[in-house]
């Protein structure tokens, strides 16, 4: 604090000078000499007094620290100073920069992008250790800063609804949205009616540009929905029961009555995995390239889409799987259970991680939040609960009145839940307590399928009668990263993108519940280190070696010296801990005794003051 | 009602004609990219693999010597050039970036011993087994003129190194004592000796340029200053050192080849421990040199491979050997520190790239970027058991690998019997003697 002081200080009597300079000492003529006023006199005697209190603090200020002085109090007199400097070179030279130094960063946004906190510098460091620490944390301060800073140039924001006074949100239809809205917004808003073969489960591609729906009694379609343009239709003439996008718009899966099908963009078969069987629902973990299933023989298997193999089947032994979900942040699926409870796998253990118990009936649904903090669910009980999954806690319960078949959680925290054929969105559930919905919308049948369209303000309904696209305002996420997922790239930026994130496709090895783990220092401990390495060798190489005493002529190899040879060795380790301790022992008893002795030798001593004592 | 729905204008996200670059609009938000870690861990250990992928350090053999090339000399003004001298008395002149020997000359009878180029760059010095220094001017003879040397100094002894001082016109040669000479007398102007027989190899201080260093074959290091009569100070070790060198920016650490198949880094202040011991080599180290950067080494030795130290680890970091390289006599780093170049017995010198897997020729600057990021990368997760596995593992010759094993069984009986020593003798009878300490036996001033 106080080296910020000094530094600012010498900062401001650093940018007076040069004026100063200028006043007295003018290049231009004698005759434009300015008057001395009476106020110069006295700044300069400030800034006497400043120089001689900062001392020897004449480090080179920098722009950043100009910048930050968080006091308001340090803040106007900053202002103060600099709004005289600004006078003093107007009057000397003209404009000058009204705002000098780099611009300041809102802390909430320099928040946004901190990774983690600063580490605490243990007292006796290495010399070595302390400068790489030092320089690692500098650079990552200036990348938040950097991509702070970047923050201000994104092009989109993002969408809202607000009603007039005495107006609801909830009551404004979707028919005035769209009229409201410019054209192409509005063509956003249809509905397909599809009542043949109903109800249908919907997917959006992870751009958002495409849409797959697959009816219950086998239609399937996928469609680039924007434009309106069909992909491909195709009716497996069998009942399906999921369906998911892959990695890419070009294949898709399938999970029909028997077997787990992939099929390509026009339709075409490409697998039938007979491994996966009466698989009801589907996940697709984009950065793993891995397609977790959840079967009616409560299974939960995974398949690495990338090379066509399971990696692994669990046996999760809690009946049938029609309840599933994952979280985007560390790829553990999360599944319900009639019994009303959740839990939660990964694909590296064979039981599951967590079990939580959610509600008092079974679990009809479940949906996590982008950011992998909160986890929505509904059950039979008719409740919503809110649960803060980085600590397994309960947040919020809401009742609903018909309870919520679908979840689902749009890129910027709001929910949608199907209740019957209404679907209601609610805003900042976890963080306020929720009255009424922000929007609601009736649609012709039961709600099967509910999904909020990436980067869009659009949730798509799958129903019993069709297909339905609603437009819910700030829903979709308005900025999104053209490396990572690029709703306008072309068939090239697609093919290359595809390459890329097969090369940096995550080893199913790697996850867990914390995803950054990788990034922390193991601290094993010897033990444990040594337990591995029994289990990787299959033998212990530093265990000892039982003593054979050597083979001896002339009787003396008789079993009486033999044991004799045997205990000169045997237990000689605890024989030299005991013997440290013993010594240990000894240097202390000698240690307190020379103490009393001291102690005595004291006492003995007669001091001037103890006629004083009684 | 107030309502805006997210429409974004696709002429915003697309490029307007073919020609354009396509728009690659970013948003930093860490929860639009998830696992972070791991995907740069993955694309680290990507880039370790692709890194022994590309790792073909070999770029050049440059044949032409009738006889074991024993010393080199890099040229003070031009990169391309290189000086090689041979055991037969022949010195090469050699255009490295045609890979081609531009001028031959035969400057002694018997070996040439040492060579060095004046720090001006116009002239160049030898010595030779037939005890004298020559002095040779850099350009080539024209048409019909004969190799004629500028100047011949008839010595008194067999000179066995040699090294030039930085600005002056001086030099000093090493033999049974260590001389420094001016160029313009035929006679040392100062001559040092401290009770030895012979000197293996003198090198002036690159910064502190009156301060040379020499090896002596008492096992001793002697330090001096030319403008004094006597030497500084000097450090007797185990076994003889074969070169120093000293580190180019911080010139107080020098490094010697040692004998006992280790190199050792001193602080010329501080001789009684050296700072570093550098392990790997399996036989004796004939010749060391620093990376005009100061960071890093390079190490001839006897059992045919060259090795690269990071001046302050212990083990090297990179192990360079061919099936043709016989014992490596002398080795150079290029003063653009981008090469190696390596002289053998087997008459070849060759040429190498310091960092094995680097892409040579001009990079794109796309190209830079991605190799910068996947450097940063591996710097980031070299810790990582899998990644430091893959980036540490090197194929060496059989019988190095066997011989490197049979060092490390020796020298774990070595400090299995110490222990027992310890334990079965009277406490304090038996110290710990750690390894920097080992090698040295005594400082004296």
């Amino acid at each position: 604090m106080s080296s910020r002081h000094k530094h600012h200080q010498t900062y401001t009597t650093k940018m007076a000078s040069p004026d100063e300079s200028t006043v007295s000492v003018s290049h231009v003529g004698k005759k434009k000499k300015a008057p001395s006023r009476y106020w110069q006199e006295l700044q300069k005697e400030k800034d006497e007094a400043k120089d001689a209190g900062a001392g020897e603090g004449n480090k080179e200020p920098t722009t950043e620290e100009a910048e930050e002085s968080n006091t308001p109090k340090q803040k106007k007199r900053k202002f103060k100073e600099k709004r005289d400097q600004n006078q003093d070179k107007k009057c000397i030279s003209g404009k000058s920069d009204p705002f000098p130094g780099k611009a300041r960063i809102p802390e909430d946004r320099l928040q946004k992008f901190k990774r983690k906190e600063k580490i605490k510098k243990p007292p006796h460091q290495h010399y070595k250790l302390r400068t790489m620490i030092a320089r690692s944390e500098e650079a990552s301060e200036m990348a938040q800063k950097q991509a702070a800073r970047f923050d201000l140039l994104l092009p989109e924001e993002a969408g809202f609804l607000e009603g007039d006074e005495g107006e609801d949100t909830c009551l404004v239809s979707q028919e005035d949205i769209a009229n409201a809205v410019d054209i192409t917004s509005g063509a956003k808003h249809f509905h397909l009616k599809l009542s043949q073969f109903g109800p249908y489960r919907i997917d959006y591609s992870k751009t958002g540009r495409h849409l797959l729906i697959g009816g219950r009694k086998g239609h399937v379609a996928c469609i680039d929905w924007q434009s309106k343009h069909l992909m491909c239709e195709i009716n497996v003439m069998e009942s399906v029961n999921d369906i998911k996008w892959l990695h890419s718009e070009s294949m898709y899966a399938v999970a029909q009555k028997k077997w787990l099908y992939v099929y390509d963009s026009n339709g075409i078969e490409l697998h039938c995995i007979r491994k996966f069987n009466d698989v009801l629902r589907m996940q697709f973990l984009p950065y793993h390239f891995l397609l977790a299933t959840a079967s009616s023989t409560s299974f939960l298997q995974y398949l690495d889409v990338s090379v066509g193999k399971e990696v692994v089947a669990i046996n999760t032994k809690t009946g049938r799987l029609d309840v599933m979900c994952q979280n985007p942040q560390n790829a553990i699926i999360h599944l319900g259970h009639p019994n009303g409870t959740v839990t939660l796998w990964s694909p590296n253990q064979k039981e599951a991680l967590v079990k939580m118990l959610c509600h008092q009936g079974a679990v009809r649904s479940l949906a996590v939040e982008k950011n992998g903090t909160y986890m929505v669910t509904s059950g039979m009980d008719k409740k919503l609960k809110v649960y803060d999954i980085r600590a397994f806690k309960p947040l919020k319960s809401y009742f609903l009145p018909a309870g919520a078949s679908c979840l689902s959680l749009s890129q910027r925290g709001l929910l949608s839940a199907a209740t019957g054929d209404i679907v209601q969105v609610y805003r900042d559930v976890w963080s306020t307590p929720v009255t009424k919905p922000y929007m609601a919308h009736r649609v012709r049948g039961t709600v099967w399928g509910l999904h909020f369209c990436p980067f869009e303000d659009v949730l798509g309904v799958g129903h019993q009668d069709g297909f339905t696209s609603m437009l819910v305002p700030g829903a979709g996420e308005p900025n999104f990263d053209a490396l990572d997922a690029n709703p306008f790239r072309s068939a090239k930026q697609r093919q290359e993108w595809e390459v890329k994130a097969l090369l940096e496709k995550i080893q199913p090895e790697l996850i867990s519940l914390d995803p950054t783990e990788l990034g922390h220092v193991d601290r094993a401990t010897f033990e444990q280190k040594h337990e591995d390495r029994v289990k990787a060798l299959g033998f212990d190489p530093l265990a000892k070696v039982k003593f054979i005493p050597k083979f001896k002529k002339k009787g003396r190899s008789s079993a009486g010296h033999v044991e004799k040879r045997k205990k000169q060795v045997a237990h000689e380790d605890q024989r030299d801990i005991i013997r440290k301790a013993m010594e240990d022992k000894r240097k202390t008893e000698e240690e307190r005794k020379n103490k009393e002795q001291k102690k005595t030798l004291m006492l003995s001593q007669k001091s001037a003051l103890d006629r004083f004592k009684k | 009602m107030k309502v805006k729905v997210l429409s974004r204008n696709p002429d915003d996200y697309v490029r307007e004609t073919k020609l354009d670059i396509q728009r690659v609009p970013r948003n930093y938000d860490p929860t639009l990219h998830p696992f972070e870690v791991a995907r740069e861990y993955t694309r680290a250990l990507n880039a370790t693999k692709l890194e022994r992928v590309f790792a073909k350090p070999f770029l050049a053999s440059l044949d032409g010597h009738r006889d074991g090339v024993n010393c080199l000399a890099k040229h003070t003004r031009s990169l391309s050039t290189l000086l090689s001298g041979s055991c037969d008395g022949e010195v090469k002149v050699w255009n490295l970036s045609k890979r081609e020997c531009v001028r031959t000359l035969q400057a002694h009878e018997g070996f040439v011993r040492g060579m060095v180029v004046r720090f001006c760059g116009t002239s160049f010095f030898t010595i030779g087994d037939d005890k004298t220094i020559k002095q040779w001017k850099m350009e080539t003879p024209g048409y019909g003129e004969e190799e004629e040397p500028l100047h011949t100094i008839l010595g008194k002894t067999v000179f066995t190194g040699l090294d030039h001082h930085q600005k002056e016109g001086v030099f000093a040669t090493c033999g049974q004592q260590v001389d420094i000479w001016d160029e313009q007398r035929s006679s040392p102007i100062r001559s040092f000796t401290w009770g030895v027989d012979s000197f293996s190899s003198v090198s002036f201080n690159p910064v502190e340029t009156d301060l040379l260093g020499s090896c002596a074959s008492d096992r001793s290091i002697v330090l001096y200053d030319m403008r004094e009569s006597a030497p500084l100070k000097k450090v007797i070790m185990t076994m003889r050192s074969n070169t120093l060198c000293w580190n180019p920016m911080e010139a107080y650490y020098f490094t010697c080849a040692n004998e006992d198949y280790n190199l050792y880094t001193y602080d010329m202040r501080y001789l009684e421990k050296p700072l570093v011991v550098h392990m790997d080599h399996v036989s004796a180290v004939l010749d060391v040199d620093y990376s005009p950067t100061g960071q890093e080494f390079v190490s001839a030795s006897f059992d045919k491979t060259i090795r690269i130290f990071p001046k302050d680890a212990g083990h090297s970091r990179e192990v360079y050997h061919t099936k043709r390289m016989q014992h490596v006599i002398c080795i150079k780093w290029s003063a653009d520190s981008k090469y190696i170049l390596s002289g053998s017995d087997e008459m070849n010198i060759r040429l190498w790239k310091a960092n094995a897997a680097e892409k040579l020729g001009v990079l794109a600057p796309r190209e830079r970027e991605a190799a910068n990021y996947s450097q940063k990368l591996k710097e980031k997760f070299q810790n990582h058991p899998q990644i430091r596995r893959i980036a540490r593992h090197r194929h060496l010759p059989k019988s190095i690998y066997h011989q490197t094993k049979e060092l490390r069984v020796m020298k774990d009986a070595r400090r299995r019997k110490e222990m027992n020593v310890r334990k079965h003798s009277k406490p304090g009878a038996v110290p710990v003697v750690s390894e920097k300490e080992k090698h040295v036996v005594t400082v004296v001033k």
